[in-house]
């Protein structure tokens, strides 16, 4: 006997909002004339994101609850990430949308399917105003991240993997310059993305057996009882954590992470490194507190293990790159250990300080992604940094605002660093992690070292003329000050976003 | 029948597309070592599905079915300009990002 599920449209509503905003941007791309297209895209998508958020402040908040026949919950933890995520979205948006002067979004290729330097791509470059599928492929990314952590099936978290990735892989592959490192990012991208999401799914199946269901209740109730195969427990337990581990770069899944973040247009790095993290962190979350948190005596060691081999690898790794991209990403890498550390602690404090970093980490990465797209040399962004030697001199601004991120990222008291670190160290020493947040504090030493040696040259160096610091449009500009002042601001006085955590951390189950 | 040689011959064809994945050097060959993984899983979940006595692993399954349609549109398409640009699909000559 069939019987329709409940569905709480209400609870549903920013998710809803913003597939349906991806859906008519993908109408707008077919209907639309070329010269109206940029703008009316960006306002769409600025739009939706903004209507979403409204709707999960007034609408979704009240509506809480397991809906979907328990494939949802939008629940404290679900609200607080889906918010966040949308803030930062909408900074990256604005970021992707920098024209530098011209006519089009600056970082993307006119013509993504044309093959590079050839008749068809240099055709599609005078026809002109095209690059809008970037917006549609932003929003439908931006939904599948919502969904991520509010997934309370694994099939539907495996859906939302798919929904949140596809767009990203494409979105890597159309940078504008260097578009051959850009196309092989996306391949290096999807293969690993694929590989890794099947072992996701093998682990959701093998629970499935297990528990007679994919929903994360189900399968903790089932944890403990006697159910006949219980020896698929721990291998699907492993083969989830693998498929959710390489979202957030954690070692040994991490080596996609540097190659796609040097090689993706770096708007669209920004918006992939602070918003995934977020959506992956949030699924984990979920995956680990509700799932199967009764089982953490098995996993719990071989997590804290990725944790700190995450964060020693990260921070020592770093030390010899050379392009600025590169060093961001094995920060981000560096970032998912200190985060992974805060998540251990599985009680409330260890989900409210994995959220509270998870918001400074965004909300520094978006703005430094955006602050690189701006230092060219020869039309191209300049991303070595012997090309960003000295560059104070003629851009103080920009370096100002750079360095401060950088600090930031260090963990520097009065920057969100610092708050971020604190809160995550300490969870991370109240549930017997000592030994972890020892390691965490001697790989943010050895980060901080290569970010003050980035701080010396940009203020120290020999300057040189090939490099220019372009100026920003108010886009951009935007971005860069909200990211900076959010990052003050949770350094300065982070207590009541510290206090919406700890409210929201309680999770439905 | 034992049910449970399905869960074997699953295991077996997930672990064959991992290592198809790994060891082969073409684009195509290696996508589908992903089609073969996820396939193994499909196999997994119609046998517990009958284990369990219940039908969501049938539906599931379909659901998979549909991403992997999802994922060969989008993947083909990133292979298919990789080729035209470079006149080769394999993973050892895209070597341009590196330390």
């Amino acid at each position: 006997m069939f019987t329709a599920p409940e569905i709480d449209y209400l609870a549903l509503l920013p998710l809803i909002v913003v597939f349906a905003g991806g859906l008519i941007g993908c109408l707008l791309e077919g209907f639309l004339k070329r010269s109206v297209r940029v703008s009316a895209q960006l306002w769409l998508t600025i739009g939706t994101l903004v209507i979403a958020l409204v709707t999960l402040v007034w609408v979704a908040r009240d509506n809480q609850g397991i809906t979907a026949a328990g494939a949802v919950t939008i629940d404290g933890p679900t609200l607080m990430l889906q918010g966040l995520l949308l803030v930062l979205s909408i900074l990256g948006v604005l970021v992707m949308s920098e024209r530098l002067g011209g006519t089009t979004p600056d970082a993307f290729t006119q013509s993504g399917v044309s093959v590079p330097g050839s008749a068809e791509e240099a055709d599609a470059v005078r026809l002109g105003g095209t690059t809008t599928e970037i917006y549609p492929l932003a929003l439908l990314a931006v939904g599948g991240m919502m969904l991520f952590p509010a997934a309370n099936d694994l099939l539907l978290m495996f859906i939302a993997l798919e929904v949140l990735s596809l767009p990203l892989y494409i979105l890597s592959g159309l940078a504008r310059r260097r578009r051959l490192l850009s196309q092989e990012a996306a391949l290096k991208y999807f293969l690993l993305g694929a590989f890794s999401s099947a072992f996701f799914l093998f682990g959701a199946v093998l629970l499935y057996g297990f528990a007679g269901s994919m929903r994360l209740d189900v399968i903790a109730e089932a944890i403990g009882t006697e159910t006949g195969l219980d020896g698929l427990l721990i291998p699907g337990i492993l083969l989830v954590a693998t498929g959710l581990l390489f979202k957030i770069g954690a070692v040994p899944f991490h080596s996609w992470t540097p190659d796609v973040y040097q090689g993706a247009p770096t708007p669209v790095t920004g918006f992939m490194a602070a918003c995934t993290k977020v959506a992956a962190f949030g699924a984990m979350l979920r995956v680990f507190y509700v799932g199967v948190e009764a089982a953490r005596l098995d996993w719990q060691p071989i997590l804290a293990a990725v944790a700190a081999i995450t964060m020693v690898i990260g921070a020592v790794v770093s030390i010899v790159q050379t392009d600025i991209k590169r060093i961001l990403a094995y920060s981000s890498i560096a970032h998912a250990g200190f985060i992974l550390t805060g998540l251990l602690a599985l009680e409330q404090v260890g989900a409210s300080s994995t959220m509270f970093y998870l918001a400074a980490y965004g909300f520094m990465t978006v703005p430094a992604f955006a602050l690189v797209a701006l230092v060219r040399s020869a039309g191209s962004e300049a991303t070595h940094v012997n090309q960003w030697a000295g560059l104070s001199r003629r851009a103080p601004w920009m370096a100002a605002a750079f360095s401060f991120l950088l600090l930031a990222f260090a963990g520097i008291p009065l920057t969100s660093g610092f708050t971020g670190k604190f809160a995550v160290f300490a969870a991370a020493i109240a549930n017997d992690y000592a030994w972890l947040a020892v390691i965490g504090v001697l790989a943010s030493a050895v980060t901080a070292y290569i970010y003050f040696k980035l701080i010396v040259l940009l203020y120290f160096g020999e300057s040189r003329t090939d490099t220019v610091v372009v100026t920003p449009s108010a886009l951009t500009t935007f971005a860069v000050v909200c990211g900076v002042l959010v990052t003050l601001g949770l350094g300065v006085a982070p207590a009541p976003v510290l206090d919406l955590a700890a409210n929201a951390a309680q999770f439905l189950r | 029948m034992n049910l449970s040689a399905y869960i074997y011959l699953a295991t077996l064809l997930f672990a064959l597309g991992a290592l198809v994945v790994l060891l082969r050097r073409n684009t195509i060959i290696v996508f589908m070592g992903v089609e073969l993984m996820l396939n193994a899983c499909n196999l997994a979940l119609i046998t517990f599905a009958r284990m369990h006595g219940t039908l969501d692993g049938q539906v599931y399954a379909l659901f998979v079915m549909v991403v992997a349609a999802a994922e060969v549109v989008v993947g083909l398409a990133i292979i298919m300009s990789i080729y035209r640009a470079r006149r080769s699909a394999s993973v050892d000559d895209a070597n341009l990002l590196k330390l």
